[in-house]
């Protein structure tokens, strides 16, 4: 076991726990950000470099502090480690130097763009992006590519986290998509027109942090804040079953695998759960999904009303809310 | 005319042919090393040398060897990058296209040293003349017994191979050159773990530029405590160092460290001053990613000492009023030179390089190379010389691998030294984009 | 669309599986680069799908791992070029030697622009970065050789003109 300090706080984690993870333990506003590390996906991380953290001191034996900063994401913890984040200047304004480059080749089509509302993008730009961009040359584009019938890409979008890349080398047999070209030139692409075909290439629209996957069958149809969220599973030969539905009324509009609050999903899940099961007699419904995330579309859970504890005893934690007056 | 370890039978006619390059003798460390020393005994004889890794970063290459992990039962690696790509840097390629036993024989002799069985030699694409070369000169080693099983009747087997890479300045960066040599991509690797531990296919590799591999035989040869007799305090031995740009001797020129940089410019035995009987403007001293100096910066250091061509004197005043040996490309810059134009070469360079793999480095030396554009065709601002100064911050250090200091220090150091230049560029496009325009006010302080 | 069809010669296998042999067993992947070499040796200089495809088949890896080699390196020509592909150095050390002057000059000799063809299907003109031939350019390469101090007008004038009446080299596997 390794005992670090993290923003001024204890924790003890395991031997060869990376400092993201020990950071994700505490919880909170404390945590880095990850916009390309994704705990499912072996090897990802590293790229974004949102997760930059201050090493202050190395470990107990060797306290010297890490001359730059460290993707937290990446690096394991020590023993005795003392990590800064949201406490160090030096971290906040790398970060928000990081969210700008992220931002001069992303467009800011949000009003239109599907993944509006539970995009990690959207978040970090809220938190740690400037209003104004001091970029003023030429920017990326991109025409939209089908990838199928399933999976629209749309490549402008794209921050190259290669999380949908994982994805197809480690839950599907046969990976035809890649990144194709290199440095601001590479794409997210296929190279001749192939078709992503398999049962479970679907989760690449899961794991992608922005919107440049998104489900076809879900395009347009309605904003993420509007629709509500429920556990439901069936008994599916191929996956475990276990999904989020996302409906209005009885319609259900999309089907996702389940997500925790740091936009991970619990379990992959298969295209047929995922694009053709799309009635509500499809499944069995378990109840409202509580979406932790730091998105608008937790400012609009609707398990309960926004309740004042005291009133309402034994309520489910997820479910206390501050009220505004509090 | 100092002392010759890498190149002084690089002339001999034929040398490339193992016949004469052991008539010279060649492979006498092989001999020396498999027959009459243990493996450690050549790590701490190299350790003793002070030979620091001749690639850019100058790292002991003593201290780098004792770092590897010996697993058992797991194969370990050499691998010699000769991926030389750095602009200015053609010191490798002159060597191995001349003198490819001295190579193979530092290979074997290094390899024995790591107890590795199999070594790759990584040499960039563009060279695979040289690859030929080598392959050709690989061939009469196996025939010689000197490379495969039993080499010499030691017991000791090696198998040493080329590889080609495909075109990407990116693989000199050693895990990505092993990212390469695996057939992939050139992304560089995160750290850790580091090759030392986890290389080549998982297994302990070492890393060493050609010209630190190829020092290794004199030394074996010569015994370490020899070679760090020669240079000055922690800079030992000699260095190839490729001139290039303006002057009237470009080449690649074996000198022992410590030669003042005066001399170096001037002296007939190298670069012979500058051409044309022009004034001397700047020096880029290690290759294009290290910092530029102004002529009076690199004649003499900040505290007017005189600069000289090792580690620690060109990078005396670090980035304020220094530099860096790096890889020991000399690359010099007559007055008619612009600036300008050259920090938008470099910064076209590495945005043509980036891997693209993490954002700070893809996003941001594309954007540095915009600016840098629209500067030199009369279309800048004066607040584009801050926003690249803080462009290139928000890259330098917060990179995967060094590219992206690479990419940030040619640009500060350039607005550093050269700030006025930068705003007569933007204050007067007109006369700038002229054809030949060239800033000269800030020449006359600067010129030596 | 057009169908290249392509088939490695004897010559082209036997030098895939020579550098095939330079690797551990199940690391067959690592003679992806050299193999892509000598496909486009034998594509007439670029590197089609299909040889792509072929390359999958002899390295047991999938084609898509090709294209993001082929595509990363930038010495791989994916679409169709001239019978001389004219790679010239673009970089700031030739450029202090007058490499911008030397491009120039191709381009106006030639009447093309950087990174097209001319019409004969002689030339290509494709800038790349430095080559490492810093101390004598402006130079450029042609397949695997390199041609230095290009620095006048004449120099040119020879060089185009050499190059109108030379084959297209032989690698030394295939001879």
């Amino acid at each position: 076991m390794a005992k670090i300090t993290f923003d001024g706080i204890e924790v003890e984690v395991e031997d060869g726990t990376t400092i993201l993870q020990a950071a994700r333990k505490i919880g909170g506003d404390v945590v880095p950000p990850a916009m390309c590390f994704y705990t499912p996906l072996k090897g990802s991380g590293g790229k974004c470099r949102v997760c930059l953290v201050k090493v202050t001191q190395g470990s107990a034996r060797d306290p010297r502090p890490m001359p730059k900063l460290v993707a937290s994401c990446i690096t394991p913890v020590q023993d005795g480690m003392v990590v800064e984040n949201t406490t160090n200047e030096e971290v906040l304004n790398a970060r928000k130097g990081i969210v700008e480059m992220l931002l001069i080749n992303h467009p800011l089509d949000c009003p239109v763009c599907d993944q509006a509302g539970e995009c990690d993008l959207q978040n970090l730009s809220y938190e740690h992006g400037v209003s104004a961009t001091r970029y003023e040359e030429p920017r990326r584009t991109f025409d939209r590519v089908d990838l199928g019938p399933y999976i629209q890409l749309h490549m402008t979008r794209c921050i190259l986290c290669y999380r949908c890349v994982y994805t197809a080398d480690q839950i599907t047999e046969k990976r035809v998509h890649g990144v194709l070209g290199r440095g601001d030139a590479a794409e997210i692409g296929t190279y001749i027109e192939n078709v992503i075909d398999n049962d479970f290439s679907g989760n690449v629209i899961d794991v992608c942090p922005v919107g440049a996957l998104t489900d076809k069958t879900w395009r347009f149809k309605n904003r993420v804040w509007f629709t509500k969220p429920l556990n439901a599973h069936r008994d599916c030969p191929t996956c475990s079953g276990k999904v989020t539905l996302w409906g209005r009324g009885d319609t259900v509009l999309r089907v996702t695998a389940r997500k925790d609050e740091y936009a991970e999903v619990e379990e992959f899940i298969c295209n047929t759960c995922r694009f053709d099961k799309k009635e509500m007699t499809d499944w069995t419904i378990e109840g409202p999904r509580h979406i932790d995330r730091g998105s608008v579309i937790s400012a609009n859970h609707y398990e309960l009303p926004v309740v004042n504890v005291p009133i309402v005893p034994n309520l489910p934690k997820s479910t206390v809310k501050k009220m505004p007056t509090e | 005319m100092g002392i010759k370890i890498l190149t002084e039978h690089i002339n001999v006619p034929g040398i490339e042919t193992l016949e004469v390059y052991r008539k010279h003798g060649g492979y006498r460390s092989v001999e020396k090393a498999l027959k009459t020393m243990t493996p450690d005994e050549v790590v701490e004889e190299v350790k003793t040398s002070g030979l620091r890794g001749r690639g850019g970063a100058g790292f002991p290459a003593g201290m780098k060897w004792s770092f590897l992990a010996k697993p058992e039962g797991v194969p370990r690696y050499l691998v010699c990058n000769a991926d030389e790509s750095e602009p200015g840097t053609f010191k490798d390629r002159v060597f191995m296209e001349k003198n490819p036993h001295a190579l193979i024989e530092g290979m074997i002799t290094s390899s024995y040293a790591l107890g590795a069985n199999t070594s790759y030699i990584y040499i960039r694409g563009e060279l695979l003349f040289v690859l030929r070369i080598l392959e050709k000169a690989i061939a009469e080693a196996y025939a010689a017994g000197l490379l495969g099983k039993n080499i010499l009747g030691s017991g000791y087997d090696l198998d040493l191979h080329v590889a080609p890479g495909g075109g990407a300045y990116i693989c000199g960066e050693e895990t990505a050159l092993l990212e390469s040599l695996e057939g992939k991509r050139g992304n560089p690797r995160n750290k850790p773990p580091f090759p030392a531990v986890k290389g080549l296919f998982q297994s302990p590799t070492v890393v060493n530029n050609v010209e630190t591999i190829a020092s290794v035989p004199w030394i074996v040869n010569n015994t370490g405590a020899e070679y760090a007799k020669i240079g000055i305090g922690r800079s030992t031995g000699t260095k190839l160092i490729s001139a290039s740009g303006n002057i009237n001797r470009p080449g690649v020129y074996e000198i022992e460290l410590g030669v003042p940089v005066e001399e170096f410019i001037y002296s007939d035995e190298y670069c012979g001053g500058i051409w044309k009987g022009k004034q001397l403007k700047a020096v880029v001293p290690g290759g294009s990613s290290v910092p530029i100096l102004p002529a009076d910066l690199i004649m003499k250091t900040a505290a007017g000492e005189q600069r000289l061509m090792t580690y620690e004197s060109l990078s005396d005043g670090g980035f304020v009023s220094g530099s860096m040996l790096g890889s020991g490309a000399f690359i010099v810059f007559d007055e008619d030179q612009c600036i300008v134009r050259n920090t938008w070469n470099y910064a076209r360079f590495y945005h043509h390089e980036s891997c693209g793999q993490c954002s700070p480095c893809r996003e941001g030396t594309g954007w540095m190379e915009r600016v840098l554009h629209r500067i030199e065709h009369g279309h800048g601002h004066q607040q584009d010389i801050d926003l690249l100064v803080s462009v290139a911050k928000q890259i330098e250090g917060n990179t995967i691998c060094p590219l992206g200091d690479a990419a940030a220090w040619p640009v500060a150091s350039a607005i550093r030294h050269f700030r006025e230049e930068f705003e007569w560029h933007i204050k007067h496009p007109q006369e700038a984009t002229a054809p030949g325009a060239v800033y000269r006010g800030q020449l006359a302080a600067a010129t030596v | 669309m057009i169908q290249n069809a392509f088939k490695f010669s004897d010559k082209a296998l036997a030098e895939i599986q020579r550098y095939i042999s330079h690797y551990p067993e199940g690391r067959q992947k690592s003679a992806l680069l050299p193999a892509l070499h000598v496909a486009q040796a034998e594509n007439n200089g670029w590197v089609s799908p299909e040889a792509m495809d072929a390359i999958a088949e002899i390295l047991n890896i999938q084609p898509i791992e090709v294209y993001e080699v082929a595509t990363f390196y930038t010495m791989f020509n994916l679409k169709p070029v001239g019978k001389h592909v004219l790679e010239v150095c673009r970089t700031g050390p030739c450029c202090l030697r007058g490499a911008d002057q030397m491009i120039e000059t191709f381009k106006q000799k030639l009447n093309i622009e950087e990174g097209e063809t001319t019409a004969d299907g002689m030339f290509t003109l494709k800038p790349v970065e430095c080559l490492a031939s810093c101390g004598t350019g402006p130079m450029l390469q042609v397949r695997e050789t390199y041609y230095e101090n290009l620095d006048s007008e004449e120099a040119v004038d020879q060089f185009i003109e050499m190059m109108r009446n030379k084959e297209v080299e032989t690698p030394e596997w295939a001879k």
